[in-house]
């Protein structure tokens, strides 16, 4: 709709029913932050459902907590962040009025960081199906590899792992999406749309990056840390 | 008050540039539009195909109820004509549509603004609400789905043996559309509105859809991740509600609700806002307390959101958290009486002219009331135990959603007719229809009530012989409401081919989409941008004649 928006100075298209960037500006980072809202409300049910199962099955989410891998989880939430950090850096740079290829650089980086997550993620799923810990029906066949490390608690072990690929399952398809916005941005960013006077776009694009870090880094201590320091020290009460 | 300068602008002359309907005439230029307006008649297609097909399946099942004894279906096709009954009344019809039809037209317009703030993203939403209503089609193509609206699992998602998945996933695909919808009514309320617009000069269909998006935005989610996890459940056999597998069934009905509830006021509240514009014109009266009701429509919203505990007084939920839901919607109900104390207060020594959509207006108080007030029966802990999934239900949320929201609906359709699509429709035959439309609801759910207090169950499609005559007094109102909005459809549909030409303002009315936009509005909706510098319903004292017909 080329013809309904029209050029302002500095290569910025200011869209047909605005007034102003400024007003632009608003409602975007409005719109924004409204979504991030929904997408809260939307993990929120899934978090509900783990509070109220760890609740009622406090031994079970333990012993299945344990079955994840920290180390992997451990360097999934470390690359996360890095990207995080390349995310807003590259943010700075055009808010700063630097260049294209730096801003292109930066973005590189962070879908650099974004795929490994996935890659690393791939990993931990693949080990999961090879140790027969996937929630479906096998997953309780007494002669089972889940029957034998949780016993009594494999059903409720089921949930805990039920609810570790549904979560882990949607942030990463939130990291998909987010990959795949990465290469429309890159796009627009070596078409210099981004200058220090107009970058919503990209700004609004990394508030969508850091949020999906953001529900990994509740997702990490949640799901695999839970009672790691009574494997060490031997059960506090 | 300040009438002293109070005038009614008669509205723009024809402007030189063309209408919003005649500004292209391709296909494309249709179905890739991003004009607010004509989104909004996209989703008047769209709606008016599904609230046609909810109806006849109402029809049906009200046919099958004529007798007691299940002659015209088998149980299975009975639970599933229920069911397809109420997925596409709630998730296609009512939930959509004042807010995507009449909200999309006039929010935009109504605030003085050229869109609404993500043109693209309202369109998507078209798309999105299009893309689950297929999927619901394809349920019913292929053998149609027997839970209930409510997919309580474990039915759902372990014993039943319909297209539930599908179903789930047309529920969830769908409530995106009402998302992007919200998300945008919310920013373009915030950021779009004219100089002089200030918040307190907003009409009150604008706080009312304010109230409705906050609902949507914060509401739809827990319900699309609730129906996914149940499809997920469904599919893969996992195990999370399923109590077999130590799941909680009842933690998907509190998830469900809490969406579900809300929805109720996702179908009222736009309603609502209609109803105030409505008999603001026809008393030609500033809202006796403007801004009660204004606050009122946020107060249903958010207290809205901690009452949906009521839907479960049986489920063995704590008998503490029975209590407090009992006083939170007793709560409730204080912002929806503020409301119609006030229209009523309004209409008191107002210049009443009762035109079709104030005919409407005046069914839906009364039906409203009714509703509401029944409400409040199933609110107390100890009555609901005896009236809980009987008709006594069935009767209240119809009173609610159908005597309410489509009473409304229509009130907004008849109203903004002429700003629509630039032509009147007959008066005559409308009013008829109305009337027809009010006899036949009453006739048709009323009996309800008593049928339900008598111990009716829903949801069973035979029943002991003494209450037949109930029954057939029901059936009998429903093929009367039916052949109302029939009536009342072919004459919107004749006066779109045929109605007579509609001035910019024919019913002398307040607001800047009859004062200052064309009948109907050019693409960009003013041919020079508004200025607001007065009230909303700053009506004169001295009364001009209404110069429409």
């Amino acid at each position: 709709m080329s013809d309904q928006a029209h050029a302002v100075p500095g290569g910025v298209r200011l869209a047909h029913h605005f007034d102003d960037l400024e007003q632009q500006h608003e409602s975007a980072q409005l719109g924004m932050w409204a979504f991030m809202l929904t997408e809260i409300m939307f993990f929120g049910g899934l978090f509900l459902c783990y509070i109220v199962y760890r609740n009622l099955y406090p031994e079970a989410w333990q012993l299945a907590s344990h079955q994840l891998n920290v180390l992997m989880g451990g360097v999934n939430t470390a690359v996360l962040i890095c990207s995080s950090l390349t995310m807003a850096l590259a943010i700075r740079t055009a808010q700063t009025g630097g260049g294209r290829i730096p801003q292109i650089g930066w973005l590189a980086l962070t879908l650099l960081f974004g795929t490994a997550f996935l890659v690393i993620k791939t990993f931990e799923y693949k080990e999961k199906f090879e140790h027969g810990l996937i929630p479906g029906p096998s997953f309780i066949d007494p002669s089972g590899h889940a029957a034998a490390v949780f016993g009594a608690e494999v059903r409720h072990a089921r949930i805990f792992f039920s609810l570790y690929f549904i979560m882990t399952g949607l942030h990463a398809f939130h990291m998909i999406v987010g990959i795949g916005m990465m290469f429309w941005t890159m796009r627009c960013s070596w078409k210099g749309y981004y200058t220090a006077s107009n970058y919503d776009g990209l700004e609004m694009f990394g508030l969508y990056w850091h949020f999906v870090d953001i529900v990994w880094i509740f997702l990490f201590p949640l799901l695999y840390l839970l009672g790691a320091h009574a494997t060490g020290g031997g059960g506090h009460h | 008050m300040s009438s002293h300068a109070a005038t009614i602008r008669p509205g723009p002359e024809r402007s030189d540039k063309p209408s919003y309907l005649t500004d292209g005439h391709t296909l494309k230029s249709w179905l890739l539009t991003v004009d607010h307006k004509r989104i909004a008649i996209l989703y008047l297609a769209a709606i008016t195909v599904f609230f046609s097909v909810g109806g006849l399946l109402a029809l049906l099942i009200r046919a099958e109820l004529f007798t007691p004894k299940g002659d015209l279906f088998d149980s299975d096709t009975y639970n599933k004509l229920f069911t397809l009954h109420g997925i596409v009344m709630i998730f296609f019809f009512l939930i959509p549509s004042i807010p995507a039809t009449l909200g999309n037209f006039l929010i935009p317009i109504m605030i003085g603004a050229k869109d609404v703030a993500f043109p693209k993203i309202n369109l998507l939403s078209w798309y999105v609400y299009m893309t689950g209503g297929s999927m619901a089609v394809l349920v019913i193509v292929l053998g149609g789905v027997d839970t209930g609206w409510t997919l309580y699992p474990p039915f759902s998602s372990t014993y039943s043996n319909t297209n539930v998945a599908l179903t789930a996933m047309a529920a969830f695909v769908t409530g995106f559309s009402s998302i992007l919808t919200g998300l945008n009514f919310m920013v373009t309320i915030h950021k779009m509105r004219a100089p002089g617009m200030t918040w307190f000069r907003l009409p009150l269909f604008i706080w009312a859809h304010y109230a409705t998006s906050l609902v949507m935005l914060l509401g739809t989610p827990v319900i699309a991740i609730t129906v996914l996890t149940m499809a997920i459940e469904r599919v893969f056999h996992v195990g999370i509600f399923d109590p077999t597998a130590g799941g909680d069934p009842v933690l998907f009905q509190h998830m469900f609700w809490f969406y579900s509830h809300p929805a109720v006021y996702i179908m009222i509240l736009p309603g609502m806002g209609v109803i105030s514009e409505v008999i603001a014109c026809f008393t030609r009266k500033r809202i006796f307390g403007y801004a009660f009701v204004a606050m009122s429509s946020l107060g249903i919203a958010i207290i809205g959101f901690i009452v949906w505990g009521h839907h479960m007084y049986v489920t063995g939920q704590s008998t503490y958290a029975d209590i407090v839901f009992s006083i939170l919607t007793y709560i409730v109900a204080v912002p929806s009486a503020i409301k119609t104390f006030n229209w009523t207060a309004t209409m008191y020594k107002g210049s009443v002219s009762m035109d079709t959509p104030m005919v409407y207006a005046m069914c839906f108080m009364g039906l409203f009331l009714i509703g509401g007030l029944t409400g409040l029966f199933c609110a107390n802990l100890g009555l609901d135990v005896h009236i809980h999934d009987t008709y006594f239900i069935v009767a209240h949320f119809h009173y609610v959603m159908v005597g309410s929201a489509m009473f409304a609906y229509l009130a907004g359709l008849h109203f903004w007719f002429p700003k629509i699509t630039g032509r009147m429709y007959s008066e005559g035959p409308a009013k008829f229809g109305a009337i027809i439309i009010f006899i036949g609801f009453n006739l048709t759910f009323f009996p309800q009530f008593i049928l339900g207090y008598l111990g009716m169950p829903r949801r069973y499609h035979f029943y002991p012989e003494e209450w037949q005559v109930l029954n057939v007094l029901s059936s009998a109102g429903a093929m009367t409401l039916g052949a109302g909005i029939l009536l009342s459809m072919l004459n919107i549909g004749w006066a779109i081919v045929a109605g007579a030409k509609a001035s910019a303002n024919p019913w002398m009315a307040k607001g800047l989409e009859w004062e200052n936009a064309s009948s109907p509005p050019i693409t960009a909706n003013f041919d020079e941008a508004p200025i607001v510098t007065e009230e909303a319903y700053n009506y004169p004292a001295q009364l001009p004649s209404a110069a429409h017909h």
